[in-house]
């Protein structure tokens, strides 16, 4: 019966098919585009990076904590008056909406991680329960706001907001990398940095280090523990808030009540790939991701492939290299 | 790290029932049954395990006929009518037990976090849509052919994903399966021989006239179709709850509780995982098939992630690791909103507050699950009381005993 079947698959080919050619002529504009991409990957991906580093739980609520940072960008800009056509603008100008917008998705976002940690999980810790509560206890807390965005926003995108043109910069190998681009980059970039910092330099983030290290010892040693772990929640939440408003500038019609969960898989994958619980390796595992992405929907000729290529992605890394490119540990980056 | 040392996944250390019976199984049985007896007289499940045994299979015989009798009686509390087909909204009862019973398998009995159920679900239904519909390019098989077929496909899938994630961790597990629960839908959407939207029309239903010459099993009547996924919940139940009690039950039981202990104690337990995984895979699958065979037509529109979270809550709602709760929690989690058409629009947002509530306050969820398994049921729990009490004060010792054997009971 199953040489039968086989005999009588359709043999067509043709869902899945190599466009080599297309990749070569779009492969340094893939290439940017990629790495925009995988910036805001990296953004989001630090916060899972942190949650996982301290308590050792995947916080899937936090890609509600970065839509809801989309959904205040998007008010923001909308309030301000910005709408699907960019309008002519001086610099100044540009920036300081940027700024307001920025902080504004921070202090969103930053709310929602910290209202999401005491809300659910501090009463879970509290009663020291048992790993599969706090999973599924995410899952339910980021089910819950999906939800409550949908019943008050409704099912369908919000409108696009567009703050100014993407003008072009500078050519590299025949492509132009415009404005847009160099802001993303350069910015999630600096964040990451000063991100990489704090926690390696300051006493905070020895305190942060501590406590992914050994809870208890740290406990022991003066390390205020509830505060430490607020304050995770809390830089991921800020994190996740500027990825939101390079997302809405990227994607300015992606503000929707389920933008948040495929993209936070994707950045848990990148999170993954750089190697869980290690912040340097979110940057690096989300620049990457992003490439692997865009290369894949180019030579795969639909954007579908994107999360398809992520999660075949997800799956090798953990096959091959479980603990990521470089390594797993927050607490144990050096001091 | 405090939250990894938990030892008991599902049941809060504050719930007297689970903790009852942790002390009954770690403490000499005549302390705990003392303990016992003042804790909680009369709970329903001590006041089950009170029954001889002859009671217990009347008791279920009984609850078995009054099942099959469901769409035929029609309560009229509890009926659907008229917003929905009762017939109906007892099959999609009796299809999310059937779920839930299988996820139970993955989330209840070895404690791992399967968030893309339904892909199972989907795998399952697609391959019975594409065996029989005449939509798809495929060998066509009858019907009830494609329900092992079906199983088999899933269980591969299962495995598939399970050898590449089970080594590690379980949260990895979470957020893969949750990864492929979406690319299912996606592929359905990318491969051309999946159709996408448009999907499969009138895939095929079991074989069978009914008098007037009209084919018993329709899409449009839930009845005949409630009776067959019945039977076979009940068959389920009898294999899951074998295993249960079998090397393979307490291998599970063991990674559930402690992982690292079941592997110091000699348990392979990424075998074991990926045997959780895959059967439950299946029972997925079977499931998706009767589903694609009720409903005769399958799309890519059917299997958001967001269903996945909903089988979930069903299990926990019901109390991970326990039959009888996945089934009383499947049923509910389709019940509500097919009684309360009201509410049926946001059930999703209800059941994602309520999934969150219960970790909070109820872990174990509305049935507990029993943390003693012992392979020889009741009777060596009769034996090992009769051993301790020396064998004297045997009319007194007979009701103790059962009150104890609440635990052995899996």
């Amino acid at each position: 019966m199953l040489s039968s079947l086989l005999t009588s698959m359709p043999m067509d080919n043709d869902w899945i098919s190599f466009d080599v050619v297309a990749l070569g002529q779009n492969f340094w504009s893939a290439t940017f585009d990629g790495l925009t991409f995988g910036s805001i990957y990296a953004l989001v991906a630090l916060g899972y990076t942190l949650v996982y580093g301290v308590l050792n739980l995947i916080n899937f609520a936090h890609s509600e904590v970065f839509i809801i940072g989309c959904y205040a960008v998007f008010f923001t800009l909308s309030g301000l008056g910005f709408g699907p056509n960019a309008p002519h603008l001086s610099l100044a100008s540009i920036v300081l909406n940027l700024l307001l917008a920025l902080i504004i998705a921070m202090i969103a976002s930053a709310l929602t991680a910290f209202l999401v940690e005491r809300v659910a999980y501090k009463p879970l810790r509290k009663r020291n329960a048992p790993r599969l509560v706090f999973l599924i206890t995410a899952i339910g807390v980021s089910f819950t706001i999906q939800y409550i965005i949908r019943l008050i926003r409704g099912p369908n995108a919000e409108p696009a907001v567009t703050m100014f043109k993407p003008t072009p910069i500078f050519d590299v190998f025949g492509t132009i990398v415009d404005s847009q681009q160099l802001v993303i980059v350069v910015a999630a970039v600096i964040m990451m940095i000063a991100t990489e910092r704090f926690i390696s330099k300051s006493r905070t983030g020895r305190g942060i280090r501590a406590v992914a290290q050994d809870p208890d010892t740290a406990t022991l040693m003066g390390v205020n523990k509830e505060r430490i772990i607020i304050i995770t929640f809390v830089i991921g939440g800020i994190l996740a808030g500027a990825a939101a408003l390079f997302y809405v500038m990227k994607i300015p019609s992606g503000v929707q009540y389920t933008g948040g969960f495929v993209l936070g898989i994707k950045a848990f994958a990148a999170a993954v790939l750089g190697g869980i619980g290690n912040v340097r390796g979110a940057l690096l595992g989300g620049l990457l991701l992003g490439l692997i992405g865009n290369y894949g929907q180019i030579l795969l000729g639909n954007s579908q492939w994107t999360d398809v290529v992520a999660f075949v992605v997800l799956v090798l890394v953990l096959l091959v290299r479980p603990e990521g490119i470089l390594g797993t540990s927050l607490g144990r980056s050096k001091a | 790290m405090s939250m990894t040392d938990g030892p008991t996944p599902l049941s809060s250390a504050k719930a007297a029932q689970s903790a009852a019976n942790r002390e009954g199984l770690s403490t000499a049985p005549g302390a705990s049954i003392a303990g016992r007896k003042g804790k909680k007289p009369g709970s329903l499940g001590q006041r089950w395990n009170a029954l001889s045994r002859q009671q217990q299979w009347s008791f279920l015989i009984i609850v078995v006929v009054l099942a099959y009798l469901l769409p035929v009686i029609n309560p009229p509390i509890l009926t659907t009518e008229p917003g929905n087909n009762f017939g109906l909204a007892c099959f999609d009862m009796a299809r999310f037990a059937l779920i839930a019973v299988g996820l139970n398998v993955v989330i209840g009995y070895a404690g791992l976090l399967d968030l893309g159920y339904v892909a199972f679900f989907a795998v399952g239904a697609y391959v019975s849509a594409m065996l029989t519909s005449p939509d798809s390019a495929f060998l066509k098989i009858p019907y009830l052919w494609t329900i092992p077929v079906a199983m088999a496909v899933t269980m591969f899938f299962g495995v598939l994903l399970g050898i590449p994630t089970l080594r590690l961790r379980g949260d990895y597990l979470a957020i893969v399966t949750l990864g492929f629960g979406e690319i299912v839908r996606i592929l359905a959407t990318i491969i051309p021989a999946m159709k996408g939207q448009v999907g499969f029309q009138s895939v095929g239903h079991p074989p069978g006239t009914a008098a007037d010459g009209n084919p018993i099993f329709t899409n449009s009547n839930g009845v005949p179709w409630y009776w067959l996924i019945l039977t076979i919940i009940i068959i389920v139940l009898l294999l899951v709850g074998n295993l249960e009690r079998s090397r393979v039950g307490r291998a599970w039981v063991a990674i559930r509780e402690d992982e690292d202990a079941a592997e110091i104690m000699g348990v392979p337990t990424f075998k074991y995982k990926v045997w959780a995984f895959a059967i439950g895979a299946s029972i997925g699958g079977l499931s998706g098939a009767l589903f694609s065979g009720q409903v005769g037509f399958i799309s890519n529109q059917r299997f958001d992630v967001y269903t996945s979270i909903l089988f979930v809550a069903a299990v926990v709602l019901g109390g991970a690791g326990n039959k009888v709760g996945a089934i009383v929690g499947g049923a509910l989690v389709s019940y509500i909103p097919l009684r309360f058409t009201a509410i049926a629009e946001y059930k999703y947002l209800i059941f994602g507050i309520l999934l969150v509530l219960i970790m909070i306050f109820r872990s174990q969820g509305l049935f507990p699950a029993r943390q003693k398994l012992l392979a020889y049921g009741r009777d060596a729990v009769n034996w090992m009381l009769k051993r301790d009490d020396g064998g004297t004060g045997a009319g007194t010792n007979r009701t103790a005993g059962t009150a104890q054997e609440k635990g052995a009971q899996a």
